[in-house]
């Protein structure tokens, strides 16, 4: 009984770390449509970014690499929109082609300078414990996760930029003759995208391995939450997260982690046969 | 025009990146000359130094180039110099066997060193026998192999995994939850323990794997915490083990309430686990950098001289390392690079290595090795607690143990 009372916060936080690793996606794939193979390996930028920051900041790297991941894995993101990606807007195949290119030179150049083997980032002494079944770098995770949620919300909802990025997903001709610099928004929309990809990277240090090859773990993973979610649908992707979470935890918890996940893809599947375009549709007037 | 010119960029943009990941042409020695003739004798070496093995892999090959370079220094064999082609098997089984191929039809390697994963060896193994070449395989794995055609230098599980249990057993642990990938090795090695158990009197409180690659433990670690176990037999394999260490440490799991005795964890892995997260677990295998003899000290000075202070010494590596040596040795003693020669030459062989003594037995082409149990220190490094005495018998069938019976068929 005590098992599966407890599996109710693991689910909790799986979905949390889901989330996360979601969150930058329904910026970019979910707003803009570009398939970005590439986001886990921003993800692994925002990992290594902590791991660096070791060396100034000791054991509370974690903290400190949040908001310098941001920057760099949004840098990152920003360079490859601007290099390559924005030629390929409304071509999906080409996109995606393009962006696995990309994440396998990033894995490369990682393994390059950082070594093959994974890399060791301390978590704070302060994270160390737990709160009932609750481990405290999962409450952590959690917190941080609300924490974006909410800022996202903010930005997008009480801005004049997340304004005006939002008119630019639900109609991008209508935005652009009303005078927004869509080719700006974009930008931004993919910088802030990636960025978020690096906060999941310094969280996910908390918890899984630091290495050339993290992102590829998460990546299908981020893409699930999206589509199931509804494209560009921070609720869909909240509720979306926490649901595959707990559905995870507890089919694990009843049969084993291999058959969960096929649980878990059939009941995707299943759900996207009644809803295929998620849990929340974004309704528009534009021509699409 | 803009268009097609930019569909030509990326095409030619992803057959470089295609090529990056087939292998550092700096690395890799191409073209005719066969292995008997000229002045160099060809070795292949075709490890995965791209994907997710790659983080183990390239290791063993480092370790096979030292062995090379330090047996040139000496004056090569039969009077001529080895010269390693390097591989990438791109942690891809299929491309193992055919970069097997490539070595033995093009290249006419004398012999391959190569592998880690069992998938890798059993990918490569038909390539091997088709061609009556040589591989030599530097990892410990699932036994119930002997291939003609193939030296395994790493341990068989009469020499890792029964004495890991021996050991357990001896700690007085009866109570075993076990945890591993979900894969042949994880699969047969559990076989093994859940037929040893039943005739030594301890209880297998529950199985569980989990996918390649996976990240995420902690229901797995809520199930192992619920069953309450004396200690946990891990054959988890790759990065998996990071996850699997740090939640287990955070959800308050610690090495004296619960040891986790790992089978494919060792130096390497430690630093990517995280010191913190696994210190005081034992470990089992047949070489330690610790292990002490003269042979040991010359090896990790030798490794630390070529690839840095930082490096750090472990058990499939040395394996590797001792392959090289293993096979100089046969060459020498048939006189030939001949395969048929050198497998007849090989039996019996004995030479003192890291490990410590270690010989060939001619009819498994298997090692006698010593088992070590080891437990990981504060430091990193893995201090040895328990050694089988002597080097064991090399037994890939389990034909020596009754209680196996059912299990090689």
């Amino acid at each position: 009984m005590e098992g599966i009372l407890n599996q109710l916060p693991i689910g909790l936080s799986i979905g949390a770390v889901l989330l996360l690793i979601a969150l930058g996606l329904t910026f970019t794939f979910g707003q803009m449509g570009v398939i970005n193979m590439a986001h886990g390996e921003f993800i692994m930028a925002g990992a290594y970014t902590a791991y660096l920051l070791q060396d100034f900041a000791g054991r509370n790297a974690v903290l400190v690499a949040l908001p310098v991941a941001f920057l760099v894995a949004g840098l990152m993101g920003l360079i490859l929109e601007r290099t390559a990606i924005r030629h390929f807007y409304g071509r999906p195949l080409d996109t995606l082609l393009l962006t696995w290119g990309v994440s396998l030179v990033l894995q490369q150049v990682a393994r390059d300078l950082f070594g093959a083997p994974n890399v060791q980032v301390l978590s704070p002494t302060w994270l160390q414990g737990a709160l009932g079944p609750m481990p405290y770098n999962r409450l952590f995770i959690l917190l941080l996760a609300v924490g974006s949620v909410v800022a996202i919300w903010v930005y997008m909802n009480r801005s004049a930029q997340g304004r005006r990025m939002q008119a630019v997903m639900q109609n991008r001709q209508l935005a652009a003759t009303s005078g927004i610099n869509t080719g700006r928004v974009d930008q931004r929309t993919f910088f802030i995208g990636s960025g978020l990809a690096g906060i999941a990277g310094v969280a996910l240090t908390l918890i899984g391995p630091v290495g050339p090859t993290l992102g590829t773990y998460y990546i299908v993973d981020a893409f699930l939450v999206v589509v199931a979610g509804g494209l560009g649908q921070l609720r869909g992707a909240v509720i979306a997260a926490l649901a595959l979470g707990l559905l995870n935890s507890y089919a694990e918890f009843w049969t084993n982690a291999s058959l969960a996940k096929v649980i878990v893809f059939a009941v995707i599947i299943a759900f996207l046969q009644f809803r295929p375009q998620g849990l929340f549709v974004l309704r528009s007037r534009a021509l699409t | 025009m803009r268009n097609a010119f930019l569909r030509t960029a990326v095409g030619a943009g992803l057959v470089l990146v295609l090529a990056a990941c087939g292998g550092d042409p700096t690395e890799s020695t191409t073209g005719g000359g066969a292995a008997a003739g000229g002045d160099t004798i060809k070795v292949g070496l075709l490890h995965s130094l791209s994907g997710t093995m790659a983080i183990s892999e390239v290791t063993v090959r480092d370790a096979e180039l030292l062995a090379i370079e330090e047996i040139n220094a000496a004056g090569g064999v039969l009077g001529k110099k080895l010269e390693p082609v390097v591989e990438d098997g791109a942690s891809d089984w299929p491309t193992f066997a055919e970069k097997a191929n490539k070595l033995i039809s093009q290249d006419k390697v004398a012999t391959v060193f190569g592998g880690w994963t069992s998938a890798s060896r059993k990918a490569m193994l038909p390539v091997f026998e088709r061609h009556k070449a040589l591989l030599w395989y530097p990892v410990q794995y699932e036994g119930l192999e002997s291939s003609p055609y193939i030296f395994y230098t790493g341990a068989t599980t009469n020499q890792q995994i029964i004495p890991g249990l021996d050991y357990l057993k001896e700690q007085g642990k009866t109570k075993i939850f076990l945890v591993g990938s979900d894969y042949v090795f994880p699969r047969t090695a559990n076989k093994i323990i859940k037929a040893y158990a039943a005739a030594n009197g301890m209880t297998i409180l529950g199985e569980e794997y989990t996918p390649l690659g996976h990240t995420e433990y902690s229901t797995l670690t809520n199930k192992v915490v619920q069953a309450k176990p004396d200690a946990v037999f891990n054959t988890l394999n790759g990065d998996s083990n990071v996850a699997f260490f740090k939640q287990l440490k955070s959800a308050g799991v610690t090495a004296e309430s619960m040891p986790v005795l790992s089978v494919s964890v060792a130096e390497e892995e430690v630093t990517g686990i995280g010191v913190d997260n696994i210190v005081g677990h034992p470990v089992a295998w047949n070489y330690y950098q610790t292990t002490e003899n003269a042979a040991n000290t010359k090896f990790v000075a030798a490794f630390k001289a070529k690839y840095g202070d930082a490096k750090v010494t472990s058990d499939p590596m040395e394996a590797g390392y001792n392959a090289v040596y293993l096979w100089a040795e046969a060459v020498k003693k048939a006189g030939t690079t001949e395969v048929e020669a050198v497998k007849k030459a090989s039996g019996g062989i004995a030479l003192e290595r890291p490990e410590g003594l270690v010989t060939i037995d001619g009819e498994t082409q298997h090692m006698y090795k010593t088992a070590r149990i080891g437990i990981i220190q504060p430091d990193g490094l893995i201090k040895e607690v328990w050694n089988s005495g002597e080097p064991i018998k090399p037994d890939p069938y389990l034909k020596s143990y009754p209680w196996a019976g059912s299990l090689a068929s």
